[in-house]
């Protein structure tokens, strides 16, 4: 990226830039003629007046002689005034045109940097990441480069422009008296001088709240990183201190600069007011002595009004310039660390012939943080390729580091590393990324589907392209064209990238077969079925899978009988109430689709205010909910607030309970003081209510009852905007809002029954595979959202995850950094197994953190200080008096 | 049976007799009633304990595994706590218990446990007594079986 603002401008834009000036040279004549086409008017409306004074009437005023038609005087205003007219409109045309030029030209721009930046991020090396901060880089492309592509527009033409806007009046005024354009010049010499004073040192504020500003957001970052630690050590006030420190100095540079500001526009506004005293004064004197007529007078006044717009714009053009350029060498050098990857390595698409072979070998490698601590230590070794190693060594030995080093994610400061004779450091991205897979010991996660996450190491290029009608490929297209004009990727991110052949498969099913066998690799079948279960599937997109459940709910009820295991499930009866289901459920018979009829909602919901109204329940669920208010207060007030109990058992939050104590106190003496909002407030405690669960027999028979009687009419009534709001338990429907599990059992699973989910989860287990739908609920499994950054999976399921991702892209060599570190044992075990198994002919290079774990590979290479003190056969290692031994017995 | 019911019995216990009714409804309030079948186990022997139970309903064998086989000990029923010791000092289960016929129990969970013996003090005199009969009942069985 160039290093100027003006040479960037230049190497993208010069072509428009070039076409940007020639408008603005050929708008000037028109411009010209527009100033003096008033005279002309002012002229002969003059002359034709005092014809008319002179001769009483108009009738002999000379025609004149326009392309050969003669026009009397009226007919020659109306000439006039038409041209004026017209030269008006041709001058609005230009800028118009001139400005949406610009508009495009600053976007396209603009556009072209953000995505520069961006690929810039992508090719930071992995240890420069520890010197910014995402807080810093963030801003950065987002907003700060945002002026950037206004004034790219006006780099090369706003300074011609305005200047032609002003230059071509002044140059009117000057052609009409040169004492009148001395007049209008007078006061610019000191505008000249003083302003860019002013600018300068706003210039020299404004560069500084960049910079302030930038540290304020990666300080928010940092406390929110560290929300933790600040708590854990009361920090909050300290932290508050700092930041409102920083808020000062903020506040101070910005009081500055608004000061300054207002000052040249103070400055510039009354000099303004001066020009036009002169021209009165030493205007009306000339026209008294004869030196303009009346016209040029007119002409030069409105003139003089056209001088103040164009000159303001070139100030702030002066003031803007200075400031982008500024801000662009300050990001441009934000983005340029000596260890920028190359771009080739990234881009370069793989050689033919993919696959590696032959032996890794290091040479001499060494790597070290600012040259100060040595990690790795000129470490050689030659390995085949055929074999599976394991890497051991102690916190210090530089076995963190080594398999970053293997993988090419951190370049060696000193010797390289080469993979079947091919030096690690030429290959590009397209072969290290793909032929070699690496897992660290944690992973981030995609904030997308365990699918997308699965098949993230499948997806490097567009491969089919997405089917589209005329229209939309036309709109395509025309986006494409644009990506292009602004130098951005023309890859279409609807497409297929998916690489089936990589993975071994050769199309969508063959892959999920694939990623399937990969997730029970890593001991994670299990999880993704329950996430299956736990997921919802559209019945109108999927009616096979919708109508095998509904034969799994056949098969669960007959298979629960009516024994002993009956009593873990009660099942949904439309005229039954269901105790192990909340109030709001047992009302609404049904999922609420939407927020209408949300839990949270019910309360202010005026349709079943209206329902509960005509039932007569409104009573008697606002005195449940008053019970159940009175009870919480009971129970919780004496804890401290923010107990976990609050969460977890209690149906008002710790931050509430002291209002909801105000409500009820006010409630025992007059209950109509209460207002709407807190009626309804305890009226929604109810719905929350689940009997079996809660066991504060608020709900007596005849209360039940009368809820179940009230489904019929609130599901019936229901007003045609809100249908479809409540999907309502129907015993031979799917229910689509609901959860697969929730379809099969159709029931809530009972309270209080020991190891009943348990009992429960095996049941359905035997109802899925009798009718063998298994593979497709681990299908909708797939589809279960990850959260953010994976936030949705614990630790251990995101490690899985990774390991299945590495294991599904086939690679030739599989690099684990202490990957599995997190697990509990008999998962460690598993996947140690599963992936020895899997790489039986080589390409595991594994590094432990246990020692003893490397008994099953074919050679363990044991590290010490950074250096390799010992290689081989595990068996001959561990003997009394070698490192390795040392290592597995102080485990 | 409801709350109510479940802090009347909570009241029949010793170690709970001495604290305020609202202080056990809360503590039933945040305890999980749990119903067993007859032969299903509470926990086994050598678990770590993550829960004690009072018995509401019902009774329930202690049975110890010895080298020679599974041995009942003792039997407990209404009104009586057990599992205590595993929460109080981290010791995997001394024995398993096995419900002998529909049981009904009251599930405090390690930490609501330990809340309460730190909120009241009255508890800990409580337990250190039934901690103190244990060892003296023990001591003398031990003495029966080497006099023997």
């Amino acid at each position: 990226m160039p290093h100027s603002l003006y040479g960037f401008i230049l190497r993208h834009s010069k072509k428009e830039q070039l076409m940007l000036l020639l408008l603005a040279l050929v708008s000037y004549p028109f411009l010209y003629y527009s100033y003096d086409q008033p005279k002309q008017i002012v002229n002969h409306i003059k002359n034709a007046t005092v014809h008319r004074v002179e001769k009483g009437n108009l009738d002999a005023y000379p025609a004149e002689s326009i392309f050969g038609l003669p026009l009397d005087a009226v007919g020659y205003l109306a000439y006039l005034c038409f041209i004026f007219l017209t030269l008006t409109l041709v001058n609005g045309s230009f800028k118009y045109y001139i400005n949406v030029y610009k508009g495009r030209l600053g976007e396209r721009m603009l556009r072209r940097m953000r995505y520069e930046l961006y690929s810039r991020v992508l090719r930071f090396s992995l240890p420069h990441f520890k010197k910014v901060s995402s807080g810093e880089i963030i801003p950065m492309i987002t907003s700060e480069v945002e002026p950037l592509g206004g004034f790219i527009g006006d780099a090369f033409v706003q300074p011609l422009f305005q200047g032609g806007l002003l230059i071509v009046p002044l140059f009117f005024i000057l052609v009409q008296d040169p004492i009148l354009g001395a007049a209008a010049l007078a006061f610019y010499p000191l505008q000249i001088y003083v302003i860019p004073r002013i600018q300068r040192r706003v210039n020299q504020l404004a560069k500084r709240r960049v910079q302030t500003v930038r540290s304020l957001a990666e300080r928010i970052g940092e406390s929110i990183s560290g929300t933790q630690e600040i708590h854990a050590n009361d920090a909050s006030a300290r932290e508050r201190a700092d930041f409102s420190d920083r808020l000062g100095t903020i506040y101070q540079i910005r009081y500055d600069i608004y000061r300054l500001k207002f000052l040249a526009k103070f400055l510039n506004n009354s000099i303004d007011k001066l020009t036009p005293f002169l021209f009165y004064s030493i205007g009306g004197y000339l026209a008294f002595q004869g030196r303009v007529d009346l016209g040029a007078l007119v002409a030069v006044i409105a003139a003089q009004k056209d001088l103040a717009a164009p000159w303001k714009e070139l100030l702030d053009y002066y003031q803007q310039k200075e400031d982008v350029r500024i801000k662009y060498e300050q990001v441009v050098n934000q983005f340029e660390p000596p260890d920028l990857l190359d771009q080739s390595l990234v881009d370069g698409d793989p050689p033919a012939d993919l696959r590696l072979s032959g032996d890794i070998a290091a040479s001499n490698v060494t790597l070290a943080e600012s040259g100060a601590v040595k990690f790795l230590d000129g470490v050689s070794f030659t390995l085949p390729m055929t074999e599976r190693i394991a890497l051991v060594g102690d916190g210090t030995s530089g076995k963190d580091e080594l398999p970053l080093v293997l993988a090419r994610l951190i370049w060696p400061n000193a010797g390289s590393v080469s993979i079947g004779g091919q030096k690690a450091s030429a290959l590009p991205e397209s072969v290290t990324g793909r032929r070699l897979a690496y897992v660290g010991p944690q992973t981030h996660l995609i904030s997308a589907t365990v699918r997308e996450n699965l098949y993230y190491g499948l997806k490097h290029r567009p491969l089919i392209a997405p089917e589209r009608d005329e229209q939309e490929a036309r709109t395509r297209a025309r986006a494409m064209a644009e990506a292009e004009q602004s130098g951005n990727s023309a890859h279409d991110p609807r497409a297929d990238w998916i690489d089936y052949a990589a993975a071994g498969a050769d199309g969508p099913e063959a892959l999920t077969a694939k990623a399937v066998d990969a997730l029970g690799l890593v001991g994670m079948e299990d999880d993704i079925y329950q996430f299956g279960l736990r997921g919802r599937i559209d019945p109108a997109r999927r009616p096979e899978l919708a109508s095998l459940i509904l034969k799994a709910r056949q098969g669960f009820k007959s298979r629960l009988g009516d024994g002993a295991t009956a009593a873990l499930i009660e099942p949904l009866d439309a005229t039954r109430y269901n105790t192990n289901a909340t109030l709001a459920e047992n009302l609404l018979f049904g999922t609420p689709v939407g927020g209408v009829f949300a839990e949270e909602n019910l309360a202010t919901n005026r349709y079943l205010l209206e329902v509960l109204g005509e039932a007569g329940l409104t009573a008697e669920l606002f005195g449940v909910g008053r019970k159940l208010a009175e009870t919480m207060v009971e129970l919780f007030l004496g804890l401290p607030p923010g107990h976990e109990f609050f969460a977890q058992y209690s149906f008002i939050s710790s931050d509430d309970l002291p209002e909801f104590q105000a409500i009820l106190a006010r409630l025992g003496k007059d209950e109509s003081s209460l207002s709407n909002e807190e009626r309804a407030r305890i009226l929604g405690l109810s719905f929350k209510f689940i009997p079996a669960r809660h066991r504060l027999g608020l709900l007596d028979d005849s209360l039940q009852e009368r809820i179940v009687a009230t489904r019929r009419p609130l599901a019936e009534g229901l007003p045609p905007e809100l249908r479809g709001a409540i999907e309502v338990f129907d015993g031979a429907a799917y229910n689509a809002a609901s959860s697969i599990q929730d379809n099969i059992l159709f029931g809530r699973l009972a309270y209080g029954q020991a190891q009943g989910g348990d009992r429960i989860g095996a049941l359905v287990g035997e109802v899925v595979d009798a009718l063998e739908m298994r593979a497709q609920i681990l299908e909708v499994g797939l589809d279960f959202q990850v959260g953010i950054a994976g936030a949705r999976l614990s630790g251990a399921q995101r490690q899985k995850l990774a390991i299945a991702r590495a294991v599904l892209k086939r690679p030739e060599i599989m690099i684990l950094n202490q990957s599995t570190a997190g697990l509990d044992a008999p998962t460690q075990a598993h996947i140690q197994n599963g992936l020895l198994q899997r790489f039986s002919g080589g390409g595991l290079i594994w590094a432990l953190h246990r020692s003893s774990m490397a008994k099953a590979f074919d050679r363990v290479i044991v590290l010490r200080g950074g250096q390799v003190v010992e290689q081989g056969r595990f068996d001959d290692l561990n003997q009394p008096g070698r490192v390795l031994h040392e290592l597995v017995a102080s485990e | 049976m409801s709350l109510t019911e479940e802090v009347h019995a909570l009241r029949q216990i010793p170690l709970f007799a001495s604290i305020e009714p609202s202080k056990l409804k809360l503590l039933a309030f945040t305890s999980e009633r749990l119903t067993f079948a007859a032969g299903q186990t509470l926990f086994h022997q050598g678990e770590l304990g993550d829960a004690a139970y009072i018995i509401l309903d019902g009774s329930a064998d202690v049975v110890v595994e010895t080298p020679a086989g599974a041995r009942k000990v003792a039997t407990i029923g209404k009104h009586q706590i057990v599992g205590e010791i595993a929460v109080l000092c981290d010791v995997p289960r001394t024995a398993t218990i096995v419900a002998a016929g529909t049981l009904v129990t009251l599930k405090v969970s390690k930490e609501n446990f330990l809340r309460m013996i730190a909120e009241f003090p009255q508890m800990s005199i409580e337990i250190l007594r039934e901690l103190a009969r244990r060892l003296d009942s023990t001591t003398q069985q031990l003495h029966a079986a080497l006099s023997k």
